[in-house]
């Protein structure tokens, strides 16, 4: 595939949260503030692509070659998780200015189910490592695109005249649908299937 | 925590009460992605509910001598065991409804029920009152897939389980919408919206 299609289908065509429904949990965690959201999504970018390279070298490397693709959810799970705690300690050591901006958001991302979901997707379409970091980075631009438009849609609706019973969760689940709804108009730009 | 009453709560929680999805919010991803039509989501959530009740029951079976420290990444070993037997089982048994739920068969290892219960509820009970609780959970997701699946099905396709059951002007130009993302959101929305008002009155 050609990777400009790529990077942009996983932009936004098959954007991750509005149209793949992975992530949906910081999605609607921290997309309280723009702020947050910002940081959220400097994780998510910088976790991700560091997942889409282990992953991918751990199957191509090892798991194929010795016949044992079975242990793909476990093995690819327990790498990110600990992933996850290498960077936050390698970042809390070396570079302070980065781990107080990630900080927070960096053990979260353990559950997150966009970067596995990213992991498995870049095996099942049978991406080179190039292609998959372009993947990877595209997914991770789109979740951010997605998550900040978003907290500034959801720092307005605040102030919204809304039925008690509509506040909070249910309320951002209908803007949710209209973002979404706005997503699907990039269907089939480029030429790239839903 | 022996009387029969409070051991049958354990079970009846995780329908209504403490339904994982509309109560708690968590597992939010494959109820939106897998309710495309009511068969599929019932899909989802039995492969769900099959992990949810073998974790149940090894992390039941094994808490007293996991130590408190190691215990995630045991949870996580455990569960990710159950997602590769279903991953396969369905991949062999139903190649259909494998390729509709995709990718996320295997993710149901990062769903949150599933380790939220290990954590909170078969990490500290027996086994029986853990399968219990795993079956309650999975009896909670299994009516919301099934509301949402039957809603997105009829809406869109005006079929329910594959049958017409609506009209054939309604057949002819049905809510497409519903059909899409965007659908998905809207409905659990006001899905979450009734809920509330429901729960609001009664207290």
């Amino acid at each position: 595939m050609n990777p400009a299609k790529i990077l942009m289908g996983a932009f936004l065509v098959n954007n991750i949260i509005l149209m793949r429904f992975l992530g949906l949990c910081p999605f609607f965690g921290v997309s309280t503030a723009v702020e947050t959201s910002v940081g959220m999504s400097a994780a998510v970018l910088f976790v991700m692509m560091l997942a889409a390279w282990v992953s991918w070298l751990l199957y191509h490397v090892l798991l194929l070659p010795l016949g044992l693709v079975f242990l793909r959810t476990a093995v690819f799970i327990l790498v990110i998780a600990g992933l996850v705690q290498f960077v936050e300690m390698v970042l809390k050591r070396y570079m302070r200015g980065l781990y107080s901006a990630l900080g927070i958001y960096l053990p979260l991302i353990t559950t997150n189910c966009a970067i596995l979901g990213v992991t498995f997707l870049s095996i099942d379409y049978q991406f080179n490592l190039l292609q998959a970091t372009l993947f990877a980075v595209g997914t991770a631009l789109g979740f951010a695109l997605a998550i900040i438009l978003f907290a500034a849609i959801r720092e307005r609706l605040e102030d919204a005249p809304i039925s008690p019973s509509f506040k909070g969760y249910p309320i951002a689940f209908v803007g949710a649908s209209l973002v979404s709804l706005a997503f699907l108009g990039f269907t089939s730009l480029f030429g790239i299937s839903l | 925590m022996t009387n029969p009453p409070s051991r049958w709560q354990y079970f009846t929680s995780g329908i209504i009460k403490e339904n994982p999805v509309l109560i708690l919010m968590i597992g939010l991803c494959p109820t939106l992605a897998t309710s495309v039509s009511v068969r599929d989501a019932l899909g989802m959530a039995a492969a769900t509910s099959f992990v949810l009740l073998g974790s149940n029951l090894v992390v039941s079976l094994i808490r007293k001598v996991v130590p408190a420290s190691v215990r995630i990444p045991i949870f996580i070993i455990v569960i990710s065991t159950f997602v590769t037997i279903i991953d396969y089982v369905l991949q062999a048994y139903q190649p259909a409804l494998y390729r509709v739920l995709g990718v996320f068969v295997p993710l149901i290892v990062v769903n949150c029920i599933i380790l939220g219960r290990a954590e909170a509820f078969a990490y500290g009970h027996g086994v029986f009152d853990s399968l219990l609780d795993a079956l309650g959970k999975s009896a909670g997701y299994a009516l919301v897939m099934l509301v949402m699946g039957s809603l997105r099905e009829i809406l869109a396709a005006g079929t329910w389980f594959g049958y017409a059951v609506t009209p054939s002007w309604f057949r002819a130009a049905p809510v497409l919408f519903m059909i899409f993302p965007p659908g998905a959101f809207f409905l659990i929305g006001i899905l979450k919206g009734l809920v509330n008002r429901l729960t609001a009155q009664k207290t």
